[in-house]
C-alpha cells in the first residue's frame, strides 16, 4: 500500500525536500475525496488548506449575478490546488468546485504556518515552490488575457 | 503556375466564422497528391488569392480546406455555392515530420484555427498507428463553441490509441471541459520527451509559449517543429512577401524545425 509520505515525496511539487521536512509535511496531510459538484472550498471561507489532486478535476470559479458560475480554470491530477491558506488574511478568493469525483490530498495550512513561522528554511522552501506555480498561472492568466484565439480587428 | 480550375463539392459551416470546402477538380481526371502540413493557393476569380492548409486525408481524391472567413478573400470564399468554381495551384511548401516521428512518441498541440493544418498529419498517424509510440493531441480554442470537428474529435477520444485533451480558454454555462490555455495540458499527457516528435500550430505566440513548455518538460528544439503564416503570395519563394529572416516561410516553410526558428521568433525587427 503507498503511503501518503511516499505519495507527497514523489510528486515534482516536494521533489528534493529532505526526508525530515516530508515527515513534517505529512503529519499536516490526510486523503480526502469530493463527489461530483461538491464544492472543496467557498470564496470567502477561511483558507486553512491546500490540495495536491490525485485524481479528477475541479473548477475554479467565480459567481456572478448576471453570468452566474464563471469557470476561470480547471485543474486535474497532479495540480497543486490553492495558495491562499499562505498569504493574509488566509480566505479563498474563489470558489472550488469538484467536476468529477475527486481524490486529493489535503494538506494542513495553519499546521504548515505554523511549522514554517518556526523553521524558515522550511518555509522558504514551501514559499519557492508555490511561486514557482504562482508564476506559471499568472503566465497562463497573461495568455488568457491575450484573447488569442480571437479575430484581429 | 496557372490556378487549375476546382469546383466546390460541398461548404460547411464548422463555427460562426469557420467554415470547410470540399473540392474536386473541374475537369474530374486530375489526382492531388499532397504531404501533410502542405497549403494550396486558392483563388476566388476577381478578388484574390490566399495560401490555406490542406487539412483532408492525404489519401482521399476531395480536396478539403477548412479556414475561417477574416479577410476579403476568405469572406468571399465563404460565399461560395456547391458548383462554383476557384482556382487551385498547390501543393507547396514542407510538410510535418511524419517519417522521422515512426517508433517515437508525438504530441500535436493545436491552438484554434490551428487544427486544421494538422489534421493531414493525424490521419496519416492513425493510419499508420502501429509505426508509431503514443500519439497526444492536445487543443485549446477560445469557447467551447469554436472547437472544430467536434464529432471527430468524439470519435479520436473513443480511440484507446490516441490521447485527446480539450480546453477552453473561456467556459460557456454548460462547459464541464477544461479551462485553461492549451500550454497547461502538457503535463497532462503521458509521452516520453526524451523520445518525442512534437507538431504545433496556432498563432505565434501560442506557438513559442508550448515550445517552453514542451522544452521544459524535457522535449528537445530539434524535435520540436510549427508551422508558420506569413505573407505567403507567390508560393514558390520568388516573390519575396513572406520573407523570414534569410527564410521564405512558402518555400522553405510553412513547417520549420523550430530551432531553426526560434530566434527569428522574437525578432520584432523581421
Amino acid at each position: 500500500m503507498e503511503t501518503l509520505e511516499r505519495i507527497l515525496s514523489q510528486h515534482p511539487f516536494f521533489k528534493e525536500l529532505g526526508v525530515d521536512y516530508m515527515q513534517l509535511v505529512t503529519g499536516c496531510a490526510s486523503n480526502v475525496r469530493f463527489e461530483q459538484d461538491q464544492f472543496v472550498f467557498r470564496e470567502g471561507a477561511e483558507a486553512n488548506q491546500f490540495y495536491l489532486i490525485r485524481e479528477g478535476r475541479v473548477a475554479l470559479q467565480l459567481f456572478s449575478p448576471e453570468r452566474g458560475h464563471i469557470t476561470i480554470e480547471t485543474l486535474g491530477e497532479g495540480d497543486i490546488l490553492g495558495w491562499s491558506w499562505l498569504i493574509p488574511p488566509y480566505s479563498w478568493h474563489f470558489d472550488a468546485k469538484a467536476l468529477d469525483l475527486t481524490r486529493a490530498i489535503a494538506l494542513d495550512g495553519k499546521c504548515l504556518r505554523r511549522k514554517c513561522e518556526d523553521d524558515h528554511h522550511l518555509g522558504y522552501e514551501l514559499l519557492k515552490r508555490f511561486s514557482h506555480i504562482m508564476g506559471q498561472r499568472l503566465e497562463s492568466t497573461r495568455l488568457q488575457l491575450l484573447d488569442l484565439y480571437g479575430v484581429r480587428s | 503556375m496557372v490556378p487549375r480550375p476546382y469546383i466546390v463539392k460541398r461548404i460547411r459551416k464548422d463555427t460562426v466564422d469557420t467554415f470547410t470546402l470540399e473540392l474536386g477538380p473541374k475537369d474530374g481526371r486530375s489526382h492531388f497528391s499532397f504531404a501533410p502540413g502542405q497549403f494550396n493557393m486558392i483563388y476566388i476569380y476577381g478578388v484574390g488569392e490566399v495560401p490555406i492548409s490542406i487539412c483532408g486525408e492525404p489519401s482521399n481524391s476531395t480536396l478539403v480546406h477548412t479556414t475561417r472567413a477574416v479577410g476579403s478573400v476568405t469572406k468571399a470564399m465563404s460565399k461560395l455555392r456547391r458548383g462554383d468554381i476557384v482556382g487551385i495551384r498547390g501543393p507547396f511548401g514542407t510538410s510535418w515530420p511524419v517519417e522521422q516521428a515512426r517508433t517515437r512518441d508525438v504530441v500535436v498541440v493545436a491552438g484554434g484555427i490551428g487544427l486544421p493544418p494538422l489534421r493531414p498529419a493525424l490521419y496519416h498517424l492513425l493510419a499508420h498507428r502501429d509505426a508509431y509510440g503514443k500519439v497526444v493531441l492536445l487543443y485549446g480554442t477560445r469557447t467551447p463553441d469554436d472547437i472544430l470537428f467536434k464529432e471527430e474529435l468524439e470519435n479520436w477520444r473513443a480511440r484507446f490509441d490516441l490521447e485527446v485533451f480539450v480546453t477552453v480558454d473561456r467556459g460557456t454555462p454548460g462547459w464541464r471541459g477544461n479551462v485553461g490555455v492549451v500550454t497547461t495540458l502538457i503535463t497532462k499527457a503521458g509521452f516520453d520527451p526524451t523520445n518525442t516528435i512534437a507538431m504545433i500550430v496556432g498563432p505565434e505566440v501560442m506557438m513559442r509559449f508550448t515550445a517552453l513548455e514542451l522544452m521544459k518538460r524535457g522535449v528537445k528544439a530539434e524535435a520540436i517543429y510549427v508551422s508558420m503564416e506569413r505573407n505567403m503570395k507567390c508560393g514558390i519563394g520568388l516573390c519575396g512577401h513572406c520573407q523570414f529572416g534569410p527564410l521564405f516561410t512558402c518555400k522553405d516553410g510553412p513547417v520549420f524545425r523550430y530551432d531553426q526558428i526560434k530566434d527569428l521568433l522574437v525578432k520584432w525587427e523581421i
